[in-house]
């Protein structure tokens, strides 16, 4: 009896316990998740290539290696002794810079694809589902006409109109990634929007916007992740194909889909490194994303609380 | 203290119910939650209000919450019409009416902390106050309903059913409000913590001078903590009285077969007792019966029930029936 009452007291006066969030426990069961922690162990490794890649470079991206060139078949191929690790293109530049290179652009333009996505996607989405009726409709049919516009056709022609650039690019592509997300936001929205403890907040007469950004977006956000953590290589994927058809990066400057139609290009002259290279890291990036986004999704599931 | 707390007159409330695969332009069905119901509540008091699923009970609490939209009728705080307030006048009253919600963890944010939960209203309604004072006013708060402060960084997840509702009272509590609805705040609850629920509510009740709105589905409970007692049936209240004349006193067929529903805990007076069980289901609210909406499982029912809808009739002492034909056995 003494002893349980002083345990109490001792419980009672003792300093504030640590809870664990369910982005905790989340955590703990992404890293036991073997797959998706080799695929991150994999991104780290690409996105520490990207950044010191430049460093360590012993050639520029833009200079061409006048010795190699004529003789690309042969003094250009992957050598420690000439400082062409991955070899040269078949204008003898340094395939290493130039796959950094690459490597940075396609990154970036996954990086941001998602970005957009996820910050107007989840709140157009998020908006468009708590105020419902009338608001839900115009905004959803909005999203239902963009979404009936082949990308593809709106992008080529952006960047055909408008000239190459990196911005057109993100442009194009910041126009057409969040329609999904607004659709998975809204939905989300919707089973949350039955929970009492929306209804709470509504009770207590806590503003719209902040009901919102307090309680509906913190919840949505496992599902988002994940779709995001998925967005960003079918974003590159977008990007390498739009490159592959020679309207993406413009020269110098240099992609994935860039890199690996000039080296489809050489295939039948003996110069398979060219293209090997940047598939070789165009692919490990691929799977590590979705072995990532594999596992977050298993992480965050709902269903496992 | 003068005037009824919240009076509540001829409230209705009508959804909307589309027709499956219609134009957006047809005339969508009506479905009646409640009809023409009203209350009257003093501060400090309990109403118990009990029925069957879908009596509409919920609907009538979210009513008066405000979370649902009224049709027709009145809902008077004070005396001031809730329907003529403002947006921001409207977000300030829901200081002084709060609700508690049946599925307890239901109604906890599973990304907040349990600190962060009990000091929301505070931070809607009182934003001045400084991070110490929400923190000395949430770890009170805990305490008096049995939580030990200490868990304030704990998540929803991490209790139990029980502790969960005592983070839902904390939280409508922390405003210091007068009203508490409380939607089945037992219901989802084991037996033995509902009673330390409903102690729970009748303490904080005794020390604050809370007025409650107290719905349940099992009269047993009502009984225990209710002053006064409405009984409704598919969106109408048809009896309402003092909670003990309304038990040993029941004059609408629909509450007696309720009061005779509740189980006695013992085989042997169960069994001697006559049981008068209701055939049949609730109606659908979108076409309620003619008349009187009991007569299609009424056991005395007339022919006259089918014509017009019964009006509450005063029995004295405050007891209404809306059954012109509850002196017959």
């Amino acid at each position: 009896m003494f002893a349980t009452k002083s345990v109490a007291d001792d419980l009672a006066g003792s300093a504030p316990i640590k809870g664990r969030s369910l982005w905790a426990d989340a955590r703990a069961r992404f890293f036991r998740n073997r797959a998706a922690v080799a695929g991150l162990i994999v991104l780290i490794a690409v996105a520490a290539f990207a950044v010191i890649g430049p460093f360590i470079a012993p050639w520029n991206n833009e200079d061409i290696d006048w010795n190699v060139l004529g003789n690309v078949a042969e003094g250009g191929r992957p050598s420690l002794e000439t400082g062409h690790w991955f070899g040269t293109d078949a204008l003898g530049r340094d395939l290493f810079a130039r796959t950094v290179q690459g490597t940075q652009i396609s990154l970036l333009v996954g990086i941001v694809g998602a970005l957009i996505s996820v910050i107007v996607g989840t709140l157009y989405g998020a908006v468009a589902g708590y105020f419902g009726g009338r608001i839900d409709n115009v905004m959803m049919r909005i999203v239902d006409v963009l979404m009936s516009i082949p990308y593809m056709f709106v992008l080529i022609l952006l960047l055909v109109v408008f000239g190459r650039s990196l911005f057109m690019l993100f442009v194009g592509i910041g126009l057409i990634s969040w329609l999904d997300m607004a659709r998975i936001a809204r939905g989300q929205t919707l089973t949350l929007k039955g929970k009492a403890y929306i209804e709470a907040a509504r009770a207590t007469g806590v503003r719209p916007f902040t009901i919102i950004l307090r309680h509906i977006i913190p919840n949505l956000l496992g599902v988002v992740i994940v779709y995001a953590t998925l967005l960003v290589p079918s974003m590159i994927i977008y990007e390498s194909f739009i490159s592959f058809l020679g309207l993406g990066v413009q020269e110098p400057l240099t992609s994935w889909g860039a890199l690996i139609n000039d080296g489809a290009a050489e295939m039948t002259n003996g110069t398979l490194w060219m293209l090997t290279w940047p598939l070789f890291f165009f692919v490990i990036t691929l799977f590590g994303f979705f072995f990532v986004g594999d596992g977050l999704r298993d992480a965050l599931d709902p269903k496992d609380r | 203290m003068s005037g009824p707390l919240l009076q509540v007159q001829d409230l209705s409330v009508t959804f909307d119910v589309a027709h499956r695969g219609s134009w957006p332009w047809t005339e969508p069905h009506k479905l009646q939650a409640v009809k023409q119901a009203s209350i009257l509540l003093e501060p400090g008091r309990t109403l118990g209000l009990v029925g069957e699923s879908g009596s509409g009970k919920s609907t009538l609490a979210r009513a008066i919450v405000g979370t649902v939209p009224v049709s027709a009728g009145r809902v008077l705080w004070r005396g001031a019409d809730i329907a003529q307030m403002d947006a921001s006048e409207r977000r300030a009253h829901g200081r002084h009416v709060q609700m508690v919600f049946q599925d307890p963890l239901d109604a906890l944010n599973p990304r907040m902390t349990v600190g962060q939960i009990v000091a929301e209203p505070l931070l809607t309604h009182m934003p001045d106050l400084s991070k110490a004072q929400v923190r000395t006013k949430v770890g009170a708060m805990m305490e008096r309903v049995g939580l030990l402060p200490a868990l304030v960084n704990r998540y929803p997840h991490e209790f139990s059913g029980g502790q969960c509702q005592r983070i839902g009272i904390a939280r409508a509590l922390i405003t210091e409000p007068e009203l508490v609805v409380c939607d089945e705040p037992v219901s989802a609850l084991d037996v033995s913590v509902q009673a330390q629920v409903v102690n729970l509510l009748q303490d904080l009740q005794r020390e604050m001078g809370l007025a409650l709105m107290f719905i349940a589905h099992d009269l047993s409970v009502v009984r225990h903590i209710s002053h006064r007692i409405a009984v409704m049936y598919l969106g109408r209240i048809v009896e309402t009285a003092g909670a003990a004349e309304l038990i040993t006193n029941p004059r609408h067929p629909y509450t007696r077969a309720l009061i005779a529903s509740v189980p006695i805990p013992s085989p042997k007076a169960e069994r001697a007792r006559p049981r008068p069980v209701l055939q049949g289901e609730l109606p659908s609210p979108m076409a309620p019966p003619s008349g009187c909406v009991f007569r299609t499982r009424c056991p005395i029912a007339q022919p006259d029930c089918a014509e017009a809808s019964p009006p509450l009739t005063d029995l004295g002492q405050d007891h209404l029936v809306a059954c012109p034909h509850h002196a017959e056995p």
